[in-house]
This record gives structure tokens, sequence and C-alpha cells, in this order.
């Protein structure tokens, strides 16, 4: 599904190298966990496969079922299945939570060739979606992320994970300043979508998020590269010991 | 969001030419000598075959144009324009007034068609649209027809060109013309007293709802050749009247020189709702040719309790130096003004309001959005008083600036004078940019540049588009969007 060969990506000032031949295989249908401490590059690794502005790619290349989607603009890769849920989602002062949402998945349908989807149609797959993650219809009138908890936010990004039904989804420490009850329903959520023909990669510094979203394969990350993967019980180890083996061991 | 959707595609089939009224009409052309002088006026004022009392009024103005001097305090910058090297009078070679649409030149109606401006009161009747709409045509320096005024003077509602009323209703246009912007209000204004030569009139009778939405669309066709034209709107007790304004022109290298004045007046309990959508050819991306629009529009709430609402949307022109404006005169009136002014390539922008609060417990409300793109610079300039008598006058203004790339500018210039220390005024501002996280937030989702930017920006204007009518504020967001076009990367 994807496959991250070499990678070697700089900040675009050419101030600093963040990823130094980060090589990565996320099988169909698998949920891949990332860990690392701060500073490892996994926020930039998620960004760089969603297409942010701003990062040089100095050498390597992302294969997503394997055409390279390094020459592709941000919204050809969400078109392609690239989706990514934010750590810190933006905010859209004006635009309804509901024009949002339609116009994204309009834009999914057009580019896949597809008519646009009919209002009676999209309100009832939002509510549906919506009632899952406990979202209310006030919040969908409401202005994109304008005066939404984190807790919201970061539900706000499973809804839309969940209405576009991407084939790889990125979900950049969404357990940051999610309490225990949120973390369930984000979670419960997210696991709604696993499927055989949809991967997951989860970034995350804290095993806790792994007891809910369980893994197939975990890798950690230090100094821009993947130092060591296993299964599940990797994560574990790490909770217990810390990153400082493998963060000596790369250096 | 459809409206995003289609404006994107119709930004994409304009391609490199953005504006899409830039075409001009082949017309035999009525004109007066080029240049101005008093032989000038006159000759405007013999061919729309106007009583003495009107030429002489014009006269005055025009003696008093020649002892003041152009104003220079608006942040705007233009080289001196020459006044004698323009037309002041063109007018279609055409029956004085054509009695129905036959009579007028097919290309004139042809013109009206490419705009989408529907003249011809059984199509209006027959098609979809869900209101009706009266329009008054004014093309270059003439009216060239009016629609529904049959239907409208069954209820009393007069709705004419300015040149007619002078005509048919002398009495009504001498008490009020001049009376809320004085013959000498400013440079701009007395020249459009001396050579104003057509608009549109409205007289609402007391007590009356007009029941259809009024609307004159101006179009300059001629080249070099300057359009002058002249409103009056009087809502009498208790009436009520919603007023629209458009206006295009065509695509050339000269400046052009807009001097419009608009004038509006209230009786007791009565309501003028005025929306423009200016679109006049803004100049090309290097700042060549484009409309110079120095208006002046005022509004008088004479009696108590009656509200003055102006609605802007301003895309076009290269220099706009706008001030629609009210005069809160009769206790308890109140005063309104929307806008949204979008500045692209080279424009300049000087606009905003004067809310002037003379009664007691007058309120008024100041909704400023301006977006600058390009290397253009756009000022919000608004002025908020409070005499001695206007005891308990209220005043809320919030003006909000955003930027899209880094070489344009948003300047705000409040003025605030209160003498009353009861009154109460609240000032709020804010400037902001499109940020690349924003855009690229939208992008992950799936909407391209040009979608994210049109969400964002119709995101940031959504308080003023829900003032104007409803099929007027789907036209204005496409016409925002097409503005904008070329402004990100």
């Amino acid at each position: 599904m994807l496959e991250i060969k070499n990678l070697h990506v700089a900040i675009e000032d050419g101030s600093k190298k963040i990823l130094n031949g980060l090589t990565l295989t996320v099988h169909r249908g698998e949920v891949a966990a990332i860990m690392g401490p701060n500073g490892s590059g996994k926020s930039t690794l998620s960004y760089v496969i969603a297409g942010k502005p701003g990062y040089e790619i100095l050498d390597g290349e992302i294969l997503l079922e394997g055409e390279n989607i390094l020459e592709m603009e941000p919204d050809q890769r969400s078109a392609a299945g690239v989706f990514l849920a934010f750590q810190y989602p933006l905010e859209i002062p004006g635009v309804a939570t509901m024009t949002f949402l339609k116009a994204a998945m309009n834009a999914h349908l057009r580019a896949a060739g597809s008519d646009e989807i009919k209002t009676p149609d999209f309100m009832k797959r939002v509510r549906k979606a919506a009632d899952d993650l406990g979202i209310s219809q006030d919040m969908l009138k409401r202005g994109l992320n304008v005066g939404f908890s984190g807790g919201e936010k970061k539900r706000m990004e499973i809804l839309q994970m969940a209405l576009l039904e991407p084939r790889i989804c990125i979900l950049d420490e969404t357990d940051s300043g999610l309490d225990i009850d949120a973390l369930k329903v984000v979670s419960e959520g997210v696991n709604k979508l696993r499927s055989a023909d949809r991967s997951f990669l989860v970034i995350t510094h804290y095993q806790r998020l792994l007891n809910y979203i369980v893994p197939d394969t975990v890798h950690v990350m230090s100094k821009g590269r993947v130092v060591k993967s296993g299964g599940k019980e990797l994560a574990l180890e790490l909770e217990a010991n810390g990153y400082a083996d493998y963060v000596s061991d790369a250096a | 969001m459809v409206a995003v959707k289609e404006t994107v595609e119709q930004v994409r089939a304009l391609d490199v030419d953005q504006y899409k009224y830039g075409f001009s009409t082949e017309l035999e052309v009525d004109k007066a000598p080029k240049g101005l002088s008093e032989d000038i006026v006159r000759f405007i004022s013999a061919k729309k075959g106007e009583p003495e009392w009107m030429l002489e009024w014009r006269l005055d103005a025009y003696r008093r144009w020649l002892t003041m001097t152009e104003p220079n305090w608006a942040r705007v910058s233009y080289p001196k324009i020459d006044f004698n090297d323009s037309y002041y009078y063109a007018a279609p070679k055409m029956n004085a007034s054509p009695k129905s649409l036959d009579e007028v030149d097919p290309a004139i109606l042809d013109a009206y068609k490419k705009l989408g401006i529907p003249l011809r009161e059984q199509e209006i009747l027959a098609g979809v649209q869900t209101s009706k709409i009266a329009v008054d045509a004014v093309f270059d320096s003439v009216s060239v027809v009016t629609t529904f005024k049959e239907e409208l003077k069954k209820v009393g509602v007069i709705f004419c060109s300015i040149s007619d009323a002078i005509k048919e209703h002398p009495e009504l246009v001498r008490k009020y013309l001049g009376s809320v912007v004085p013959v000498t209000d400013n440079y701009y204004a007395t020249l459009n007293c001396a050579v104003f030569t057509d608009g549109s009139f409205v007289y609402i009778p007391e007590g009356v709802r007009c029941p259809m939405e009024l609307s004159t669309y101006f179009r300059i066709n001629e080249k070099n050749t300057g359009q002058f034209e002249r409103t009056l709107i009087i809502a009498e007790k208790g009436s009520y009247v919603s007023y629209l304004e458009g206006c295009t022109a065509p695509q050339r290298d000269e400046n052009q020189l807009h001097a419009a004045v608009v004038e509006l007046v209230t009786m007791d309990d009565a309501e003028i709702k005025y929306s423009t959508v200016q679109n006049w050819y803004p100049g090309d991306s290097e700042g060549k040719g484009g409309i110079y629009n120095f208006v002046t529009k005022r509004g008088d709430c004479r009696g108590a309790n009656s509200k003055i609402s102006w609605t802007q949307v301003e895309t076009g022109s290269a220099i706009t130096w706008k001030y629609p404006s009210c005069i809160l005169r009769g206790d308890g009136s109140r005063g309104e003004f929307y806008s949204i002014a979008v500045s692209n390539g080279m424009q300049q922008v000087d606009s905003g309001t004067k809310m002037i609060h003379l009664g007691k417990n007058t309120t008024s409300r100041i909704i400023s959005k301006g977006i600058s793109a390009g290397r253009s610079q756009n000022t919000y300039r608004g002025q908020v008083s409070a005499h001695k008598k206007a005891t308990n006058a209220r005043n809320f203004t919030n003006c909000d600036s955003l930027l899209i790339g880094e070489t344009c500018g948003a300047h705000t210039v409040p003025y605030l004078e209160s003498k009353n220390s009861s009154a109460m005024f609240e000032h709020e501002a804010t400037t902001s940019k499109i940020s690349e996280d924003q855009l690229f937030y939208c992008r992950q989702r799936g909407l391209s540049a040009e979608e994210a930017t049109a969400l964002i920006v119709n995101g940031f204007v959504k308080d003023v588009l829900q003032q104007l009518p409803m099929e007027f504020a789907v036209e204005a967001q496409k016409l925002i969007s097409i503005s904008l076009e070329g402004s990100v990367g």
C-alpha cells in the first residue's frame, strides 16, 4: 500500500535536515504505529506524505499503490486516498462545517469522475457519521473548528476521515489534548474504519493510544529514520524502558 | 458549496481575460463635442429637453465647480485628470423616448442580454426567476428602458429615469434634488450637478411597500466618455423599498471617469435598502486603464424611526473613492453600512462611510470587510459623529481586513467624534492573512488552491453577503472569487 524508500527531507530554506533516509512499508489493511521522542521527525513525515509546502525532498520516494506521489499536489494526494488527521486542526471562520464537508466530498467525487452528492443523501450520511462520533447537529452548523474544544476538533477530523473513505489514514498525535473519554470515542471511530483495504499510520508519543487502537506493527523513529520495527509488544517495551536505547543506537 | 464549484469553473473558462464584461458594443452615437464648458452644459440640458430652472441649476453648479479644487486626502494616487479631454454626453442614436423595447436598438438589447440583465417583462414573467425585478437600464448617458413602470404605477410608485422625472414630476425633483448632497458638497458632486446625464428616480408614496425590487444597471460603453449619473430615491412615511445597482464597462486602455451622486430621503418610519454590486473595469494587471469611480452617496433619515441601509460589494474600478453615508436626523432613526471591498492587481480602494448622528436615540452599524490581493491598496475610511443633541446615540463598527499574498496593503482610518456624553461608540478592527496552514488544511481535504481560497474568502465576507437579496448574494459571491483569480500561487 504505502512504501517509503530512503527518504531525505530538509526544511525548504535549507536550515535543517529532518528526515535522513527513512524507509517504511505499510501493507494493505495494516495499522502501523510510529513512536519516537520529540524532534525525531514524526510530524514532518506526516506532512511530507500529505504534501505540505515548505519542505525540500532531497532524495527517496513515496509510493502509494506503486505510484510515486511526491510530484502530486496536496489535493491530488487527497483524491488518491491520503488522509491526514491534523494534530492541530485549523479554524475556518464563517464557513459552516456542513459546507466544508460537502465541498470536500464533492471535490473527491469530481476527482473520481462521479456526480456530486445530492443534498438529502449528503445530510443522511453526515448525520449518521456524526451521531456515531457524538457530534451534535449544532456543531455542524458552526464555523469549521471555530470555538471547538480540543476533543471536538479531533472528533471532527475522524468525521472527515469517515466521509472521505481514504486508503491510507495518517493520525498525527490524535491523542494529544484528549481526556480518557474523548480518547475512547475517537479510538472507536477509528476502529470502525479499519478494514482489509485501508491502512493506518498512527503517530504517537505514548503507548496509551495503542491500548485502544491496537497496531499490527510498531516502528520507532529517531533522528529522521526508523531505527527499530516490531509487533505491538514493542510499544509496551518502550513504555517501560523509554526511548534512550534507540536514541543512542542511532547516533 | 455549489457556488464555489461554479465559480472555479467560471474562473477557468475565463483564463487570462478575467473581466467577463469587457466587450464593447458598436453603435451609432450622438456625442457632445469633447471638453467641458458652459456650452457643453447647455448642450446636455438641451438634449434632455430640460426646463429652464434645471439649466440654471446646472450652470450655477458649473460656475461653482470652476472655483473648486480636487480633494487629495484619500489614500489613492493617479495622474492629474484633464477634464477637457473627455466627452460629457454620449447617447446611442435612437428614438427620444422609446415606447417599447421594439424601438430600442437591438445591439443595446444584445449588450444587456450578454450582461444577463432581464429587460423583457414577458420573459421575466415566463422565466424561472422567483422574484420580479424592475430594471432601469442606463447606457452611457441615457436611460434606454425602464421595465414594469405600469405595474408599479398602479400602487403609486414612480420609477423612471431622472430625465423623465425632471419633465414629468418637476415638483418632486425640485423639492429633493440637492437636498441631501448640496450642490457644493465636494468637487466631484458639484461636477455631477453640472453635467449629469441620466440615472434613476424613485418615489414611494406614504404607506406603500414597493411590490418588487427596483434596480438600475449602469453600462459605460463609449470610449473617453465620463458617466455622470444621478439617482434620487424618496420614501414617504411608512414606506419601504429595496433598490439594487449594478455597473460594468468595456475593457479599455484609457482611464474613464465615473462620478455619480445618489441621494436618498426617508420620512417617518420609512426604510430604504440600497445594494450595489460595483464591477467597473478595474484595469489590467499592470494598472493600465480602468474606471476612476468617484462617487458621492448619501441618505438622509429625515423622519423619526426611519432607516437607511447601504450594502455594497466593490470589486471593480481602478480607483474607488466612495463613502455611502447616513444623516441620522430623525429621532430613533437607524443607519447601516455593510461593505465588501475586494482589490487585486493595481487597484486602489479608499472607501467607507459616514454616520452623522443628529437625532436622539439614533443607532448605526458598520460592518466592513476589505480583501486585498496582488499589489493593491485597500483603505477603510469611516466617520462616526454624535452632535450635541444626539442623546443616546449608538454606533457599532467592525472593520476586518484580509490580506492575500505579500505585496498588498490594508489600512483602517476611523474618525470618531462625540459631542454628547451619553453617546456610545464601539469600534473593532482586525487584520488577518489567509495562512498557508489554512490553505494546506483545505487542500488536504481535496480542495484545489482556488476552491480553498474561495471558500475561506466567502467565509470571511459571510456577514455582509447575508445582507444582500438572495439572487444578488450568489452573483456577488461568484464575482468576488473571479476578482481574486490568480491571487494564490
